[in-house]
């Protein structure tokens, strides 16, 4: 079975994160870039799948020149080969663009299953596995707790605020899974002397056989238009309880018309 | 005036709020057409004019609960392609962001996720970053899908005359690739969805067990709020993982988060920030949840909480 992950470089974050002041962008400078924390539990079901099923993972990113650290972590943990879609032009790309290059790679590559977080910690917009199943024309199976193979379909139990979904479909599909589904596995020495010698393809727009004027922020169907940083919050009432603390608290919620 | 077309979320034939939000929205751009996929919409018009529906378009069929997400997208792609509308409006939900989603690929509009403010030219108001920054932005090619956040515009009601339009829709097969085998519901009883709820208690490490939740919950319905948790409260165990706040967990910002035995790291704050007021119960005053408070309590959440939950029932039944 051939399983693509796709992985996302963000901003840590522990820290705060920055836009850039001259065209909105995220400060990719400003703070310490790890692989997006959701996309471990994407890259460890792919994993899992994978020894089960048999097959082969490999890892795809879209990002500047050193998202490959995090592609090459990817293959630390285990993945096979890495695919990095790299090219000035796609500085800024918005939703509907990152698919279009997303979905041009995983039709050039191949795959029976695609496996994405259910969303990045940057700008999450949690869209992109619907936009790929869209552009590549297979089911979504999204926000799974849990995927199971066999033979040619897959089930998840997809999250929603009502209880769950127990949902199927035939391969090919697209999958993105929550937090907590498994337990994402380090990286062990061995992993990461391994991933030094595993192959990332590089691919440019050109070899997606896509134009500059079809990526980046120019192509992209949002803008940003001005930001701003959230005003501190005004100091409040703190109160040591003596004994009276939580009538007291009772108190603030009957001025402020919460009782 | 343009139409404005809104994805209409409901629960089984029940408008959710955000629906009534949505149209709020939407009376400011033109004229409301709310888009009805599922049973009940007969049922729901009258809601729907309380807060100024001008249409509701009904297209009722069981596939739109039998399969994930596509044949909603399908539908309104569908609806917007023929009435060329102003804007098209779904809820920032799991789902509504997904149908946007589609929705765009199949169009090549702009789409907008999370926005808490939209001005009458369609300037939209996104918190990033876990509310640390606030950008303008817009969708610049072709129609604006724009996805709302639940409760961050408070729906008022205006008179419409919410007319019944049947639409003939078959969702084609290429839409009904991902099947609902099975819907398991949860029992929430009577508290409220924690992403549209008034009030949320939230419970972190400090609660110390799962047992320990119920002094959680007995606050949460005593204010009739939604209960939430810190991820170090769900990684241990103690609550479910869909009632996690912050970074991978759920954005709520109701009027009043009440935070109990939570240190108010970077990831959490991210998820609650944007509370309209905010009130903390914690034994160590340098908890840097504290600079976010309202309202603060030092104290042991074991003394402080009971006795709050006290004081409110008192209160509710004198009141
Ligand atoms: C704060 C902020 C807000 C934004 N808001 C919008 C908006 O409202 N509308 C819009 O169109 N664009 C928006 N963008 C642009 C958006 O970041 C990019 O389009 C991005 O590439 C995809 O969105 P996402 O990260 O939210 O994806 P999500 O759908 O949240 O990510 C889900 C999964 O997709 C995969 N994935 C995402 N990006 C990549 C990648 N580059 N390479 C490989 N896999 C990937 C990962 O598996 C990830 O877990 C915003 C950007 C920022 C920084
Ligand atoms: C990528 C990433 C994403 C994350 N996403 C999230 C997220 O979505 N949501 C989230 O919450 N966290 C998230 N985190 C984790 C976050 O960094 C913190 O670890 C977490 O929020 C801590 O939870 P806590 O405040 O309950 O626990 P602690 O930090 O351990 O705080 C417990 C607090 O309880 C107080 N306390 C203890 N006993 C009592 C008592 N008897 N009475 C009163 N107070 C008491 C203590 O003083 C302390 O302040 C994320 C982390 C990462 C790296």
């Amino acid at each position: 079975m051939n399983i693509t992950v796709c992985v996302k470089q963000v901003p840590d974050t522990g820290l705060d994160r920055e836009l850039r002041a001259g065209d909105s962008t995220v400060d990719r400078e400003a703070v310490e870039a790890v692989i997006n924390e959701l996309d471990e539990f994407a890259i460890e079901e792919g994993l899992q799948l994978a020894q089960k099923h048999g097959g082969e993972v490999t890892i795809l990113s879209m990002g500047p020149d050193q998202a490959a650290e995090s592609i090459r972590k990817a293959l630390a943990m285990g993945g096979d080969k890495g695919v990095h879609v790299s090219d000035p032009a796609l500085h800024g790309s918005d939703a509907l663009v990152t698919s279009a290059v997303l979905a041009a790679a995983l039709a050039r590559t191949g795959f029976d299953l695609v496996i994405l977080g259910s969303e990045s910690t940057d700008a999450r917009t949690g869209i992109l596995a619907a936009m790929l199943a869209e552009r590549l024309g297979v089911p979504q199976l999204t926000f799974a707790d849990g995927v199971e193979i066999d033979g040619q379909s897959v089930r998840v139990r997809r999250l929603a605020d009502y209880g769950y979904d127990m949902v199927e479909a035939d391969l090919p599909a697209v999958v993105s899974v929550v937090e907590k589904t498994n337990e994402p596995r380090y990286p062990s020495f061995k992993g990461i002397m391994a991933a030094k010698k595993k192959p990332i393809e590089v691919l440019t727009l050109a070899d997606l056989e896509l134009t500059a004027d079809q990526a980046g922020l120019g192509a992209s169907a949002t803008e940003v238009t001005e930001f701003r940083k959230r005003p501190p919050r005004q100091v409040g009432t703190i109160v040591e309880d003596e004994g009276k603390g939580g009538i007291e608290a009772a108190g603030f919620l009957t001025t402020q018309k919460f009782i | 005036m343009a139409e404005i077309l809104i994805l209409a979320e409901h629960d089984g034939g029940a408008v959710k709020k955000v629906t009534t939000e949505l149209l709020t929205v939407a009376r400011e751009l033109g004229e409301p057409s709310v888009v009805w996929a599922g049973p009940g919409g007969e049922e729901a018009a009258g809601r729907l004019g309380e807060f100024g529906a001008a249409k509701v378009y009904i297209a009722d069929s069981p596939d739109f609960a039998d399969y994930v997400v596509a044949p909603k997208a399908e539908l309104l792609a569908a609806l917007a392609r023929e009435k060329a509308p102003g804007a098209v409006l779904v809820a920032a939900s799991q789902e509504g962001r997904e149908v946007a989603g589609r929705l765009a690929v199949k169009t090549g509009w702009g789409v907008l996720t999370d926005v808490t403010g939209l001005s009458a030219d369609l300037i939209a108001e996104q918190p990033i970053f876990g509310g640390a920054i606030t950008v303008s932005s817009r969708a610049c090619s072709g129609v604006p899908i724009i996805a709302i956040r639940p409760n961050a515009i408070a729906a008022e009601p205006a008179p419409g005359p919410a007319v019944l339009e049947k639409v003939e829709f078959a969702v084609p097969d290429a839409a009904k690739g991902a099947r609902v085998t099975e819907r398991v519901r949860k029992e929430r009883g009577s508290r409220p969805e924690l992403t549209e709820a008034a009030i949320v208690v939230s419970g972190g490490r400090g609660v110390g067990s799962g047992e320990n939740f119920n002094l959680i919950e007995g606050l949460a319905d005593a204010l009739h709020a939604a209960v939430g948790a810190s991820r170090a409260a769900v990684d241990a165990g103690w609550y479910p993982h869909q009632f996690q706040v912050g970074q991978t967990g759920k954005t709520v910002s109701p009027q009043l988060y009440i935070a109990v035995g939570i240190s108010g790291a970077i990831q959490h704050r991210a998820g609650m920030q944007t509370s309209k007021a905010i009130m903390v119960i914690n034994n160590d005053p340098e908890a840097p949840i504290f600079e976010l408070a309202d309202y603060g309590v030092v104290g042991d959440l074991f003394n402080v909480v009971p006795q709050l939950t006290t004081e409110i029932n008192k209160r509710a039944q004198e009141g």
